[in-house]
């Protein structure tokens, strides 16, 4: 799109975006940090995990897929939509099993750095879900655990728009609504350990993992050990 | 999409010959599904690799719209299906016995196929006949008013060969395309409107329109008040001008007929009555936004209204008012309410799972396959048609200050003249109340499980987009029911329906469910109150569409108006736990593997 650039509010910050940017990635550009998990940078917008939730102009929006609109009052960073975010990213956690100690993704993982952001550090109410899905190992790269999967979407996009293949896609409806792969197992698709949707980038959890990478970078070393989820664009901030 | 056909699609001549008849077109996804259903009875592996190599799709996005509908099945199904109504209405009509005569007759539980491959039985959501309960599907057939004799009577028909019409309806195979729909349902018309339902002059709104300018008509509309008759009651005449002002191609008209909100029958009722009227207001509509094609959504449990409505389509096309550059086609669905909300209804249609869209775009800019579309109700159709017969003046006089003409409702439930009532916008429910027989309800659920629960202090509430919006239902409830199990059984349907697509909708609805159950069970705190307020609050404010922004009404409707029911069933938490957490049952498995009782927890261990 073209046009003149215009300015918004995100919190009284004052930002200007191009005409067609969504919030978010008006935001990013201005090094604020809108929190969010099943949208990631090269990928088509979802507006599924709902994390990145903003008001604007008092209306709830998802900030990535909501377009920026000239004088728009966008309320992110306060405690009312960082509890509603927690809620969020707690009910993330009840409906898989999420068993950071043991997960090799621990340290790199969004799902558990976003729940450090957002300070939870209080017992949940939730009940646990527990689900108990089969893992595929069936792959000699790479292994599936669905049951930490958060339905973001990421790797179905990744798979589809950037390798061409279309690898992963949802089947269900609702609370079975779920990733899986195209055909019997993962060994019977043409995923390969080199295609984008398999790197360490697209799937946020433990979900998709590499074989015989393990624990190459030990915990204390690891990405969110340096910082909270959301610095690198902070950062970016004059 | 991806350009690559499903792995290891075998030569299948049957499923070719389908997928020709809907020229390959990946957009007709749900009729190929349909059809291979009937002809298979479910959707196998080897099925999905062919649909995928027909089409040009991956094998994964065939099984996700095969895997997303409920009347689409993964596992081989009977020859006859028999699929039970489920909803409360149903259950406090005595389903129980029905299902029992059912199950015995066939020796299958519901959830289950027979042995033979003869029988499946099954639940479902509401399937619109509310007025006539119990009822069942049997097949395409609707079985209405089920005993469990008749159960009993149907079953063994069905047993003995006799196929589902004949079963349900001895003489069925002699009746006519109209008479067999009539013979099947009853229409329970109790009150005739000026309207909709009494006497109607055929085309003489489409004979208006067609002497007025496309921007006319829009204006007249607008001039009406006519406001959207699904629920969310959004100003027809300005829906059309946004649609009409977009540069594009095409444009599209859909009337959304997927009456799936639980508790209401007015559509059924319109398409069996003025389907006419709904089909002429649609060709209005089409002149007033320049469309050349229409669809009907037609929700999968009223499929055996779909021979009647393409008889009228043909007999329209025939007179000449229909296929003179603009034609209506019928999409049938296949069992998911969400596919009401029009983001998820134009998914349907072209072919994929009904998951909403992202808004913005609307449809009315960006719609069915990226062009405008206009996505109205049965009944707003059929309003079009009579407002531009008789003028919007004569319209816009009926009804209140901010909501005009006529509307219909569908009252259900403890009264005794169930059916379809049209009134002006404006009555008191205790009016409608009166006029159904229903003066001693206790409880009223308005505008079905997305809308409110009200009790006898709101009775002199008003239905209109001012006081109590919505699309018509109105299910009654007698002081003999139970509030919390109907709450429960609401939160079911919407961990049933909900599509999965978003966060708070998939997860949270769950939560409420199992947290309704915790009252029920007495197990609750006054925390729980708050938790309940609180996870409402989240799920409204985060959803993406329409269906997770009301799913918590029931609850938040109920604890508004009946407070006493949840305060009677609350006890301050025990031992000192955390409020959500039940230590009896989390020991319950540690005590059958120990094989005895707990040291701490049981007063006395040795038993």
């Amino acid at each position: 799109m073209t046009g003149e650039s215009f300015v918004f509010h995100i919190d009284g910050v004052a930002v200007t975006a191009k005409p067609g940017q969504t919030i978010m990635e008006a935001a990013d550009a201005a090094g604020i940090y809108i929190p969010r998990l099943c949208d990631v940078e090269g990928l088509r917008h979802q507006g599924g995990c709902r994390v990145c939730t903003v008001k604007a102009d008092g209306r709830s929006v998802s900030a990535c897929t909501q377009p920026a609109a000239p004088d728009l009052k966008v309320e992110n960073d306060t405690p009312a939509r960082n509890r509603v975010r927690r809620d969020l990213v707690e009910m993330l956690f009840h409906e898989g099993n999420h068993l950071c100690p043991i997960c090799e993704k621990s340290g790199n993982c969004e799902l558990q750095a976003m729940a450090y952001r957002l300070e939870m550090t209080v017992a949940t109410r939730f009940p646990y879900l527990e689900p108990c899905r089969e893992l595929d190992a069936s792959h000699p790269d790479i292994a599936l655990d669905t049951n930490r999967c958060i339905s973001c979407g990421r790797c179905i996009r990744a798979s589809q728009d950037v390798d061409g293949k279309g690898v992963f896609g949802y089947v269900g409806r609702g609370i079975h609504r779920r990733v899986a792969v195209n055909g019997a197992d993962l060994a019977h698709t043409d995923a390969a350990v080199t295609d984008h949707a398999m790197s360490a980038a697209v799937c946020p959890v433990g979900c998709i993992i590499r074989k015989d990478e393990g624990f190459r970078v030990p915990i204390g070393s690891r990405h969110f050990d340096h910082g909270l989820i959301g610095h690198e664009i902070e950062e970016k901030r004059e | 999409m991806i350009e690559t056909a499903g792995v290891g699609a075998a030569q299948d001549l049957e499923i070719a010959e389908i997928c020709a008849r809907f020229g390959n077109d990946r957009h007709r996804m749900l009729d190929i599904l349909l059809d291979v259903q009937e002809a298979r009875r479910w959707i196998s592996p080897a099925s999905m690799d062919a649909i995928a190599a027909a089409v040009g799709l991956t094998r994964i996005a065939v099984e996700g719209v095969a895997s997303f509908y409920s009347f689409l099945s993964l596992a081989p199904k009977g020859r006859v299906t028999i699929r039970l109504c489920d909803d409360i209405v149903d259950r406090f009509a005595g389903l129980d016995a029905v299902v029992a005569a059912f199950a015995e007759e066939l020796g299958i539980a519901p959830g289950e196929t027979s042995a033979d491959g003869a029988f499946s039985l099954e639940y479902t959501p509401c399937i619109g006949m509310c007025d006539q309960v119990p009822a069942a599907m049997i097949n395409e057939v609707v079985a209405v008013r089920l005993t469990k004799a008749r159960a009993r009577e149907i079953a063994q028909r069905l047993k003995a060969g006799i196929a589902p019409g004949e079963a349900v309806l001895p003489g069925f195979a002699e009746l006519g395309v109209q008479e067999r729909v009539r013979a099947q349902v009853e229409n329970n018309i109790r009150q005739a409107g000026e309207v909709l339902l009494g006497p109607v002059m055929q085309d003489r709104g489409l004979q208006a329109a067609m002497a007025m300018e496309p921007g006319a008509i829009i204006d007249a509309v607008e001039a009406s008040g006519l406001r959207g008759c699904g629920g969310a009651g959004f100003t027809t005449g300005r829906k059309w001008r946004f649609a009409a002002g977009t540069q594009a191609d095409r444009r599209i008209v859909i009337c959304n007929a997927d009456e799936g909100e639980p508790g209401t029958f007015k559509d059924r009722v319109m398409l069996t009555e003025r389907a006419d009227l709904v089909f002429e207001g649609m060709t209005i509509a089409a002149r007033a936004v320049g469309a050349l094609e229409g669809i009907v959504y037609l929700r999968g449990e009223y499929r055996y209204l779909l021979d009647h409505l393409h008889a009228v389509l043909e007999e329209r096309r025939a007179r000449g008012v229909l296929g003179q550059g603009f034609d209506i086609r019928i999409q049938l669905g296949a069992g998911a309410y969400v596919c009401g909300e029009e983001g998820a209804l134009i998914s349907s249609c072209e072919g994929l799972p009904g998951e909403p869209k992202t808004r913005p775009p609307f449809p009315v800019t960006r719609g069915y396959l990226g062009f405008p579309t206009v996505v109205n109700n049965v009944e707003t159709f059929a309003h079009v048609a009579r407002l531009l017969d008789q003028g919007p003046g004569w319209f816009h006089a009926m009804g209140t200050e901010r909501s005009h003409g006529t509307k219909l409702f569908s009252v259900s439930g403890d009264c005794e003249r169930p059916g379809v009532y049209e009134l002006p916008y404006g009555q008191k429910v205790r009016d409608l109340l009166a006029l159904a027989g229903a003066e001693h309800a206790a409880a009223v659920q308005v505008g079905g499980p997305s809308g409110t629960m009200i009790g006898r202090d709101s009775f002199d509430r008003c239905l209109s987009f001012d006081d109590l919006a919505t699309g018509g239902a109105i299910i009654v409830f007698s002081s003999q029911r139970n509030i919390l199990e109907i709450v429960d059984y609401y939160m079911s349907f919407f961990v049933h329906e909900s599509c999965g697509y978003c966060t708070p909708c998939r997860v949270g609805n769950v939560f409420l469910k199992k947290a309704i159950e915790k009252f029920r069970k007495g197990q609750a705190s006054d925390e729980d109150i708050t938790y309940l307020k609180e996870l409402s609050g989240t799920i409204i404010e985060t959803s993406r569409c329409g269906l997770g922004m009301t799913s918590p009404n029931p609850v938040l409707s109920s604890l508004e108006n009946f407070p006493l029911v949840y305060a009677a069933l609350t006890r301050p938490s025990k031992d000192g736990v955390k409020a959500t957490f039940d230590i009896q049952s989390a020991i319950d498995g540690a005590r059958g593997i120990a094989k005895r009782r707990s040291y701490i927890f049981d007063k006395d261990f040795s038993k």
